[in-house]
């Protein structure tokens, strides 16, 4: 005990003189532990949100649905409900054109017709208030904000859907049983009654629709007990349930997966800073040779100095940390705000104790296993050392058991951390493996370029040709107790990440752009829903304003058998030779036509003849995609049944088809022969170019008035869209690259303050050797140039190896480099390195030449 | 060649001024040799400091080869100093990262780059001729951690003759080397003081190495001792 109070006595005062500096080293740790803290509070503190609102979410206990009208089995067990107490109202769902008439603004919408009484449970919240329960008994419409922006229409407005008309009665800013932003933003959403859908006339053949009977138990419990004693009914009837527990699990399901990421990477930039802190430990230690040396002399035990030095990291440890926890609770409190678009549920701030306690720990924990091994030198440093000065420490035996023990203790706490955040070990053991691999690449190239460096300026041409200045200032990259590799390191991947960040987006936007029609010549407009009747009509209203590209049949089916057995029958089969079970279950968009596209090309069997007649009673001739066909187990020669509107059709497959999915056009599962389909029941689409953005809408408009039940995508729309949601992705990864550019610069800066006493010491000596004050800054500024350089390069060079590797294998793109770009990246952080290594080295100037002959 | 009057330099130590040279005047001529001696914390460095223009004084003139250092700017006073000023030092102060040759070529290769003149090969060239000359032809690419103490003043010696000072200043330079090492800079240095004819400010404890000198200058507690009563 009381040599416990000695080393912390001992440790507080030996401390005195270099507590700035120590505690600028430990800030490194801060921001990874305040990332850390804000997301983990951030997550809880949505988690216990969607629990707390997991049936206003849903709007319901029990959400029935399917993509055709229940079924009377389905409405059976629906009246029985009913009949226990239990209420039921529907929700039907489907997009069309919707227009104004006023400022003829026409947009394609989602629209949500409502039963009485829906939704059960939270509240629809509309301006002006109140008017939600309008709903039960008018017909009104009301939207979101986003449709009266877009069609520059205001409450009281006539919205046209169909062949009906709705006065805009309110805008509604939160509706239960609709998760708003994020991935459903393509079309804005508007209200109506349900009973008012057969005066749309909308609801035709092909028509795609979303038909759900939402539940409301006395004991909500029922909605869990009803699901899983009615499962088999449910998929034979293709009807999907969904509880409130479904929505919860769902929607944490989401978010932990992306907490999970972002932590990945504050994990990352804290143990750079754990990196940051080590590389500080070692210069402090090698500054440290003489006080230990002379506590050794007084007689001062090696474990006792060790534990002397150890306390100062884990107090400053402590202290870092704190200031992170602090730093990421003012985040959570922001986040909120930030993120308030694309969370689900509202957030109520709470402090969460486990996870700021934790952070903290893990900060602790963090700067205490980092500053092990640099402690260890402490060791070797000799009383004699008091008496005689040497410069370095004497080099330890590289398989010194303890700095050996020492990596194994930094290697066992890095595994430790990343299975104690996550609840499946293996995925700890993942990210432990992981976070090795990253941090040990991001060192590897950084050994690779500094020793780059070294060879660069040791070279005799480069030594002959560059003035001395320049030369100084790129040596200074290795003078003792350099921590250029720790910077590398550090910033080398906050840099990588920014970039890769932008090399994924840049390759996934040029895709986007050239599959969704900004390149000239690709169709930029869709119609589908196009009724046979209605295909002449809407060609010509086309050909006003440019050309068809395409026009394309459609129509709906599914699978009723393979090989002569049934989907029942197929279904039992054991997994590993039964078809994949959404091949059985999806409803077909399926065409006709003699010939390939140019989106496809034949990969096995042959494509058939003309207009591909079967003789009576034998199978018609079909080809499928390559995907469809390993899913449904079929070969070229295999036979299926398909149920076309209620009739059956028999089929072989003749054909498999490769198809390039990316390119926006329409492509197919199963193509049929011309002969097999062309009486079928039918709906087209048709595909066109107008380039001038008015003439696009005036054209839209047009058909949706002549032609309601039509429906059209103005592709740039939806690219925009895109590009919308792909922004609000990257801003919380992007995020989390600045943090660790920001732990990278903090690193920076210790790394500064730790070669303090050299660069005054040296810049003295030049001053003293004739050197002017420009000259000097000329020296460091090469020093930050080129550390910068290298940061960048290493940065850029893991971005465009992973930036490659995630377009390639992830997202299945090309990948291309957008040079100018990166060369700025690169000029950027050059730069920044520059300015805050300059503003860092002030001192150096302050000082007088004088210091040169003071033994500082 | 070095004339001071009446220097005298206060530092704020704690908040109270300390006196550390109290009206120092001493007067060099050109070619001369000056001992500046004295017990420790007596003011000799600071002296030195304030001599060759690295600091200065709180009051009293320096002149140095005819210049007012009080007159000049810390740029100008060190373009002086890269011009007509040599150093050794007590802990040779040399670049870890330069090789011993790029040690010497240092004040040589300041002085291209402030003038923006050419010619690194005859700057290579002096390095090597004066490596040579203090005896270390051969370990001219050595890095100063490959070389002993006393090839390391050696080296320092070397770069302090570059830039052919006027004069030259040297703390202690055998104060980190064993006594015959330091015997041998020392006749290196009053050779080298001798043929050349630069003027030699040496700053000592050492009482064998003042008596080499011409002159001697006594300090203690930073006023100067008539000679004779030191102790």
């Amino acid at each position: 005990m009381r040599r416990l109070r000695f080393i912390l006595t001992l440790a507080w005062r030996e401390s005195r003189a270099s507590r700035r500096r120590l505690l600028l080293f430990a800030s490194a740790i801060s921001l990874g532990v305040g990332a850390l803290v804000a997301i983990g509070s951030f997550t809880a503190n949505l988690e216990r949100g969607i629990r707390a609102q997991a049936r206003e979410l849903l709007g319901a206990d029990l959400e029935l649905s399917s993509g055709r009208p229940l079924s009377r089995r389905i409405e059976g067990i629906l009246d029985s409900l009913v009949r226990t107490g239990a209420r039921v109202t529907r929700r039907t769902t489907f997009q069309s054109m919707a227009y104004i008439r006023r400022t003829e603004g026409t947009r394609l919408v989602d629209v949500r017709a409502v039963g009485p009484g829906f939704p059960f449970y939270g509240e629809a919240i509309t301006s002006p208030a109140g008017r939600w329960r309008g709903l039960d008994s008018t017909r009104i419409a009301i939207v979101d904000t986003s449709l009266l922006v877009a069609l520059g229409a205001r409450i009281g407005d006539t919205l046209v859907i169909g062949s009906a008309e709705f006065p805009i009665a309110a805008v509604v800013s939160e509706v239960p049983g609709h998760v708003t932003g994020g991935m459903n933003a393509f079309g804005s959403q508007v209200y109506i009654p349900a009973r008012d859908v057969p005066a749309t006339r909308l609801i035709v053949f092909g028509s795609r629709v979303r038909h759900a009977a939402l539940v409301k138990f006395d004991d909500p419990r029922d909605a869990r007990r009803l699901k899983a004693k009615a499962r088999a009914i449910f998929t034979r009837e293709r009807v999907s349930s969904q509880t409130a527990d479904d929505t919860q699990r769902e929607l944490t399901g989401v978010l932990d997966s992306l907490s999970t990421f972002l932590q990945f990477v504050g994990l990352i930039a804290l143990l750079l800073g754990g990196i940051g802190v080590a590389s500080g430990i070692g210069a402090f230690v090698a500054g440290k040779i003489d006080t230990v040396a002379v506590l050794r002399c007084l007689g001062a035990s090696r474990p006792l100095v060790f534990a002397v030095y150890l306390t100062q990291a884990a107090a400053l440890g402590l202290i870092a940390a704190t200031a992170g926890a602090a730093l990421g609770v003012a985040t959570q409190l922001l986040l909120p705000r930030l993120l308030a678009d694309v969370v689900p549920a509202n957030v109520h701030f709470a402090l969460e104790p486990g996870v700021v306690l934790g952070g903290i720990g893990l900060g602790v924990a963090v700067a205490v296993l980092f500053a092990l091994r640099p402690l260890l030198e402490v060791r070797l440093i000799s009383p004699l050392q008091a008496l005689r000065r040497a410069y370095e420490i004497v080099p330890a035996r590289a398989r010194d058991p303890w700095r050996l023990a020492a990596l194994g203790a930094v290697a066992i706490g890095v595994l430790g951390l990343c299975m104690s955040r996550n609840e499946i070990p293996q995925v700890g053991l993942g990210f432990a493996i992981a976070i090795g691999l990253a941090v040990g690449i991001l060192s590897l190239a950084a050994r690779g370029a500094v020793a780059l460096a070294r060879r660069v300026t040791r070279a005799p041409r480069f030594r002959a040709r560059w003035p001395y200045v320049a030369r100084q200032g790129l040596a200074n990259l290795h003078r003792p107790r350099n921590q250029t590799r720790s910077v590398v390191i550090a910033l080398g991947f906050g840099v990588g990440l920014l970039a890769m960040m932008y090399l994924v987006e840049a390759n996934l936007m040029s895709f986007v752009r050239t599959s969704t029609g900004s390149v000239h010549g690709r169709p930029n407009l869709v119609f589908i829903d196009i009724q046979r009747d209605q295909e002449d009509g809407v060609q010509t209203a086309v050909l006003g304003a440019g050309p068809v590209i395409q026009i394309v049949p459609m129509i709906p089916m599914t699978i009723t058998a393979v090989n002569g057995r049934t989907r029942d029958e197929l279904l039992r089969e054991n997994a590993a030779t039964a078809p994949r079970r959404w091949t059985l279950f999806r409803e077909y968009r399926s065409t006709f036509r003699d010939s390939t596209v140019s989106s496809e090309t034949v990969v096995g069997g042959a494509w058939w003849h003309g207009r591909g007649e079967a003789a009576e009673g034998r199978p018609y001739p079909v080809s499928l995609s390559t995907e469809l066909a390993a899913d449904l187990r079929v070969k070229v020669g295999d036979a299926i049944t398909w149920s076309v509107a209620g009739v059956p059709l028999e089929t072989r497959v003749v054909a498999l088809r490769d198809v390039d999915w990316a390119r926006f056009e329409t492509n197919f599962f199963a193509v049929f022969s011309t002969a097999a389909l062309e009486r079928a029941p039918r709906t087209s689409v048709l595909l066109t170019r107008v380039d001038d953005a008015g003439a696009r809408a005036r054209l839209q408009r047009a058909v949706s008035e002549r032609f309601p039940n039509v429906t059209s995508f103005d592709v740039a729309l939806i690219q925009r869209t895109l590009e919308a949601i792909l922004d609000r992705v990257a801003l919380a990864i992007r995020f989390m690259a600045i943090l660790s550019l920001g732990t990278g610069a903090l690193v920076l800066l210790g790394a500064v303050a730790a070669g303090r006493l050299e660069r005054i010491r040296e810049g003295a000596l030049l001053k003293a050797l004739g050197a002017t004050r420009r000259q000097i800054e000329r020296i460091l500024l090469t020093e930050y140039v080129a550390l910068g350089a290298l940061a960048a390069l290493v940065g850029i060079g893991l971005s465009m190896g992973g930036g490659w590797a995630f377009t390639h294998y992830v997202l299945e793109l090309p990948f291309t480099v957008p040079a100018p770009a990166l060369l700025l990246t690169f000029g950027v952080t050059a730069l920044l390195v520059a300015v805050v290594g300059m503003t860092a080295s002030r001192e150096v100037f302050r000082r007088t030449a004088m210091e040169v002959l003071r033994d500082v | 060649m070095l004339i001071a009057n009446n220097l005298t330099k206060i530092y704020q130590s704690g908040g109270q001024p300390l006196t550390v040279l109290k009206e120092v005047s001493l007067s060099v001529e050109p070619g001369g040799f000056l001992a500046v001696v004295g017990p420790s914390g007596c003011g000799k460095t600071t002296l030195l400091g304030l001599l060759a223009g690295l600091d200065v004084p709180s009051s009293g003139t320096v002149s140095l080869d005819g210049q007012d250092l009080a007159k000049l700017g810390e740029d100008a006073r060190a373009r002086l100093r890269g011009e007509k000023v040599g150093f050794i030092f007590q802990t040779f102060q040399l670049i870890p990262t330069l090789t011993a040759q790029e040690n010497v070529q240092v004040p040589i290769e300041l002085a291209h780059s402030r003038t923006g003149a050419q010619g690194r090969d005859g700057a290579s060239a002096r390095a090597l001729e004066l490596l040579a000359r203090v005896g270390l032809a051969g370990r001219e690419h050595h890095y100063p951690a490959q070389l002993s103490g006393g090839e390391q003043q050696r080296v320092a010696i070397a770069r302090a003759f570059a830039n052919d000072p006027r004069i030259l200043f040297a703390d202690e330079p055998t104060g980190n080397l064993d006594a015959a090492t330091g015997a041998r800079v020392i006749e290196l240095l009053v050779e080298l003081n001798r043929e050349l004819g630069t003027t030699l400010i040496l700053v000592t404890h050492d009482a064998d190495l003042a008596a080499r000198a011409r002159t001697t200058l006594h300090l203690r507690d930073g006023a100067v001792v008539p000679d004779g009563t030191a102790a």
